[in-house]
């Protein structure tokens, strides 16, 4: 049979159609990055990197945006990581796959994944700052105000909240990976369920476990909505040396360059240089977490 | 010689409202091997199960009767799984050692219940590998993964990790199923070996296998326990129709 014409036009245009989209998006990332490439190279210098901003934030370099990124992930994931994984555990080694606790456990942390972030900001305010924190200030402090304010506590554990879905879905994922003649092996030695859970599938699903943190990691650094309202700050002259202080983060460091700097154009390489940063620090993170989750997916295969 | 080691009266299991057991009576001597054969699907691995109580991790699963194992009903109340299971070991039909060194896995048993004294560690370790017939193959690389050895050697590890516990009964699952002919001609040796120290049962599909090393069988069929005997009556003079059916090969 001859193809008609007609219908092989129509065949080349929609594969002609599909093909130039796809190729806008990759015209799209390509554009993103080179702009943010080209534009931040020069700036990132050892400098840049290690110093306090200058002259009103238009020079200097971005050293306590950095310091008060790693400090927030680092406070998030020990709250994240080990609460995450519990409850990880009860999921998929306690709850019976479709009992009704399961699916509400399994409902929520759906409903924990797509809250919006900035909600996460306006709980952390409503919750850790004023409900937490001023209840701390009024019990231990004779109403002195310490807790009841912003600070990378309640940043932390805010951004916490965020990530907890991330951690969960990953880390479950991770234990099923384990085999159950694994568990029965261990059972049947007369290990308890506990001992079982402990010695051999948290150890055999470790790798799981740490694509997990890294991917709340990435995620936690890459926001900016949740720690809002509860505890970046512009700038502080100090980095935080208590749970009590404000801090800076390169996500909020980039928002406030571009629209709340005295002179936009003078902060612009700055600008550009916490994003490359930003970037890089996001793009390190996720490849590393798809080389532990390739890994453990080829350890499920073989 | 305990002659009632295990006992079961009247045993009846159900999966939900299904009985893959029906009425289960049979007493198995201490230290000697006993086979349970029959087609797939018969039961004879439910019933196996039933006797550490690995059952308890399937939902759904209901026991009526008695298993008693040295005077006591260990489906009876304040029974403690996890001491019963000490004292009754199982090998699995597929190897499953842990993704730990060959040294960890016998050692596993024993460090759960507490014990982390070097020295003793390595007396159980030594003794369980050469009861399971592996040390000479193995006493030289302790410290390698176990996932290196090979499938025989893995489910001799699994035997070793099993005998560290000092159990009394060692329950088999089709353990030389999944083996070569010259593995599983050692795991047959082995079998017979260790009847000096332990009780055996074993499930298996191959009625050689059960010919060869077993003291007794019984021939499971539909859920039913329909012939238990010696072994040699079993093979050679079974009382009932449907067991010589199956030793003959007609079905199965």
């Amino acid at each position: 049979m001859i193809k008609s014409f007609k219908k092989n036009i129509k065949g080349i245009l929609i594969e002609g159609l599909t093909l130039s989209s796809a190729l806008v998006i990759i015209a799209i990332v390509v554009v993103m990055i080179t702009v943010i490439v080209i534009g931040g190279k020069n700036q990132i210098t050892w400098e840049f990197l290690t110093s306090f901003p200058e002259d009103g934030m238009t020079k200097g370099g971005i050293f306590p945006a950095i310091y008060g990124t790693a400090l927030l992930v680092i406070i998030m994931s020990v709250a994240a990581v080990p609460f995450g994984t519990i409850t990880a555990i009860y999921l998929t080694e306690y709850a019976k796959e479709n009992s009704i606790i399961a699916k509400t456990i399994r409902f929520a942390v759906r409903t924990l994944a797509v809250i919006p972030s900035i909600i996460y900001g306006l709980f952390g305010l409503g919750f850790f700052i004023k409900f937490v924190g001023t209840t701390m200030d009024n019990t231990f402090l004779g109403g002195q105000l310490k807790w009841g304010q912003p600070n990378i506590l309640w940043a932390s554990l805010t951004m916490a909240l965020l990530t907890l879905p991330v951690v969960i879905v990953s880390v479950e994922e991770a234990l099923k990976t384990v085999p159950n003649d694994l568990r029965a092996a261990s059972l049947a030695l007369g290990a308890t369920k506990w001992q079982t859970i402990w010695k051999v599938v948290i150890p055999g699903s470790i790798s799981g476990i740490m694509t997990g943190t890294i991917l709340a990691v990435s995620r936690g650094a890459g926001e900016v909505a949740p720690i809002l309202f509860t505890g970046v700050a512009y700038y502080v002259a100090t980095l935080p040396a208590s749970f009590s202080d404000q801090f800076m983060v390169l996500g909020y460091h980039i928002y406030v360059m571009t629209t709340q700097s005295a002179n936009v154009d003078k902060t612009l390489p700055i600008q550009f240089g916490t994003t490359l940063v930003l970037l890089a620090l996001t793009f390190i993170l996720n490849i590393s977490a798809i080389v532990l989750r390739y890994r453990i997916r080829k350890k499920k295969i073989n | 010689m305990n002659l009632e080691k295990i006992q079961t009266e009247n045993m009846f299991l159900y999966y939900g409202t299904k009985m893959a057991l029906n009425d289960i009576s049979i007493t198995i001597p201490e230290k000697k091997v006993t086979a349970f054969i029959g087609p797939s699907g018969c039961g004879k691995s439910t019933f196996l199960r039933s006797l550490n109580r690995m059952n308890d991790l399937i939902d759904g699963v209901k026991i009526e009767g008695k298993i008693i194992i040295d005077d006591i009903n260990i489906y009876g109340k304040n029974i403690d799984v996890v001491t019963l299971r000490k004292k009754i070991g199982m090998v699995f039909q597929r190897s499953n050692p842990f993704a730990k060194s060959i040294y960890e896995n016998v050692a596993y048993g024993p460090r759960i219940n507490g014990l982390n004294d070097r020295k003793q560690l390595n007396e159980i370790v030594e003794n369980a590998l050469k009861n399971a017939a592996i040390w000479d193959e193995v006493k030289d690389r302790l410290g390698d993964s176990a996932l290196g050895l090979s499938g025989g050697q893995q489910q001799r590890l699994c035997i070793a990790r099993t005998l560290a516990v000092n159990p009394e009964i060692v329950l088999m699952d089709e353990p030389a199923s999944a083996l070569d002919p010259l593995s599983t001609s050692k795991i047959e040796e082995l079998i017979v070996q260790l009847k000096e120290n332990y009780t055996i049962v074993i499930v298996t599909h191959n009625m050689q296998q059960a010919a060869r090393i077993s003291d007794q069988t019984a021939f499971f069929y539909l859920g039913e326990l329909i012939e238990y005997d010696k072994t040699k009556k079993i093979f050679t003079n079974p009382e009932k129709k449907q067991t010589e059916d199956y030793i003959t090969g007609r079905f199965g």
